[in-house]
């Protein structure tokens, strides 16, 4: 099978989990106990709003014609309206996005700085101290709740030592690196134990390689040979790691921009939550969904381009 | 782990490692991973379910002449929260909660994913087809923000705790049972057992499930931190265990406004969680290492 093909084959399937990812989203408003509308605008709303909110929802038809309205809306980027801010979902969400990506692709790379030498550090001598430190200590990463860690380090690096702002996102490049990078640290450590785990097996698969005991032979340096040999053909399999794990990463930003009050997407869901605000809740999501799907697909194809190993067929 | 989490590294083919050498890996006491984990993890489980012979206080009761107590002051060995709380009673009685909640809320998903993943592997064709895609759509969706949005539809509380997380979950482990199923149903075992005319459902369970199932085992112990993890999160938000019941969320959430004065009070339930969560990790790590060996 030709690169083309399979590009194309991936994208076939990414048809049936992008429907998915809009059925599961749509039936969300069914799920709510009771009449979703009085749920949503609360014990007080009047006759005319929950029917006006009915009628907006599409809730006096059948099903499927529901489940069309909700489609046809979306392919013209209607997401709904806010019911808090009163302004179109998918606006409120577009405004956000920069910021969330900002911190997606911080945490990514802050990542990679802090797994990378401590990866390396393991692989160097399997089984040794440092390799068993190396083991053991992202594990306490694995049970570490983002927000109360992002709490702690406000607190000690922004309140107490004041080295970083505490909130917000910061102006221009500079300002969004100083600012953010708390929040992205937190994000990030919550994805070490991972991707430590994973460049540290790879690396070893590398290490047992036929050419690895060729450049030893030749009498390469051990340390050129970890960075030029070995590592560079561990990083294609932790790359994949970090694309596999964006949703896992977009989990972490969640939370992590309601603590550090970025104004990005993760924290209108939780404020909208917060304010029973149910079509962004929705809207934020399928966006989500969407999100994970695409980065998945870039994945895959990237991954296909850079490694000249990687075989069509099935 | 994440239920999105997934390594991409290939397992490594099995050590050509001999008898000695597996027997050897294979004893639970030569394993310092496993018995350091489960060390850890009992003496919580015991302090916690122990809680009133660690207390004499009242986790609910409040007195608010001695609020935001420091440490050791009025007799209350951490200190009391805004309400006058003791803050130790309350963190013993809170990983009651937790760890009830996070060990069922692993139940209930590792159940239902093991049922549908073997009948997706065992049977195939159009079966396997729609579990599969289900699947996709759901892993689709990052964790969080799913279990989140589920428990926010369904109302604050444990009931849909249970309900999202299983709803989430089960993805993980139909996986990777399907996949175990797909390897192991075409052993001999299992073809003599077919020609000897066992119904499927006696082959799926008294014959591939047992062989299959150490997998998921060891996927469900690192479940069961990202279950609590989960649970305390919710709990911070207000969506998860609801007060007055103590809960380590719930208690980092109170104390987060007394930061700079009493910090106790947010650091403290926090590293509950994180040892907790060591104390799990380490075992499932030991497991795997008894279970597969020869994939460290």
């Amino acid at each position: 099978m030709g690169r083309m093909s399979f590009v194309f084959q991936r994208l076939a399937l990414l048809v049936p989990t992008a429907i998915g990812v809009t059925i599961i989203t749509f039936f969300m408003v069914h799920l709510i106990p009771g009449d979703p509308a009085v749920t949503v605008l609360g014990e007080h709303a009047t006759p005319q709003t929950v029917a006006l909110l009915h009628h907006q929802w599409g809730l006096d038809k059948p099903l499927a014609e529901q489940y069309w309205l909700f489609i046809d809306r979306l392919v013209h980027g209607d997401l709904g309206q806010s019911l808090y801010y009163t302004v179109p979902v998918w606006g409120l969400i577009t405004s956000r996005l920069p910021a969330t990506l900002w911190l997606l692709c911080y945490a990514a790379v802050i990542a990679i700085v802090i797994s990378v030498p401590l990866a390396v550090l393991a692989a160097s001598r399997k089984d040794a101290v440092r390799d068993h430190f190396v083991r053991v200590v992202p594990l306490l990463g694995l049970g570490l709740p983002a927000f109360w860690f992002g709490l702690i380090l406000q607190t000690w690096l922004g309140t107490k030592l004041r080295l970083f702002p505490v909130t917000g996102y910061g102006q221009g490049f500079f300002g969004h690196v100083h600012t953010m990078f708390l929040p992205s640290l937190t994000v990030a450590i919550a994805l070490c134990p991972v991707l430590i785990r994973s460049l540290r097996a790879s690396m070893l698969n590398v290490l047992g390689a036929d050419f690895i005991t060729t450049a030893r032979a030749k009498g390469v340096p051990a340390p050129r040979l970890l960075v030029r040999h070995v590592l560079r053909n561990a990083i294609i399999p932790a790359v994949t790691v970090l694309g596999i794990n964006v949703g896992f990463l977009i989990g972490g930003t969640l939370i992590v921009e309601q603590v550090f009050a970025v104004p990005g997407v993760g924290s209108l869901m939780i404020g909208s939550i917060l304010q029973r605000d149910f079509p962004v809740v929705q809207g934020v999501a399928l966006v989500f969904g969407v999100l994970v799907v695409l980065v998945n697909l870039l994945t895959d194809v990237a991954y296909a381009a850079l490694d000249p190993r990687v075989r069509f067929g099935r | 782990m994440s239920a999105d989490v997934v390594s991409a590294t290939p397992a490594a083919p099995a050590a050509p490692a001999g008898e000695r050498t597996r027997k050897r890996r294979a004893r639970w006491y030569r394993n310092p991973t496993l018995i350091i984990g489960a060390a850890l993890l009992f003496a919580i489980l015991f302090i916690c379910i122990a809680a009133p012979l660690f207390t004499s206080f009242d986790p609910d009761l409040q007195n608010l002449e001695q609020a935001l107590s420091g440490p050791g002051q009025f007799g209350h060995l951490l200190g009391t929260d805004q309400e006058g709380r003791d803050t130790w009673a309350r963190l013993l009685y809170g990983g009651r909660v937790d760890l009830r909640v996070a060990f069922l809320a692993v139940l209930f998903p590792f159940i239902l994913g093991t049922i549908l993943g073997s009948v997706a592997g065992y049977f195939g064709g159009w079966v396997d087809a729609i579990i599969l895609r289900v699947v996709d759509i759901v892993v689709a969706f990052p964790f969080f923000v799913l279990v989140i949005a589920l428990v926010f539809v369904l109302g604050a509380g444990e009931k849909s705790i249970y309900i999202a997380i299983t709803a989430v979950g089960w993805v993980s482990y139909a996986r990777i049972i399907r996949g175990e199923i797909l390897v192991a149903k075409r052993q001999e075992y299992v073809l003599a057992a077919q020609s000897g005319g066992l119904s499927n459902l006696r082959i799926m369970g008294r014959h591939l499930l047992p062989n299959v199932i150490t997998q998921a085992i060891v996927y469900a112990m690192s479940d069961i931190v990202q279950n609590m993890i989960a649970i305390v999160t919710l709990s911070y938000l207000g969506l998860g265990i609801q007060p007055p019941t103590p809960d380590w969320g719930t208690m980092i959430a109170d104390g987060q406004n007394f930061l700079t004065t009493q910090w106790q009070l947010t650091t403290i339930p926090g590293l509950a969680v994180v040892i907790t969560g060591l104390g799990l990790s380490l075992v499932g790590d030991g497991l795997a290492d008894l279970l597969r060996p020869g994939a460290s």
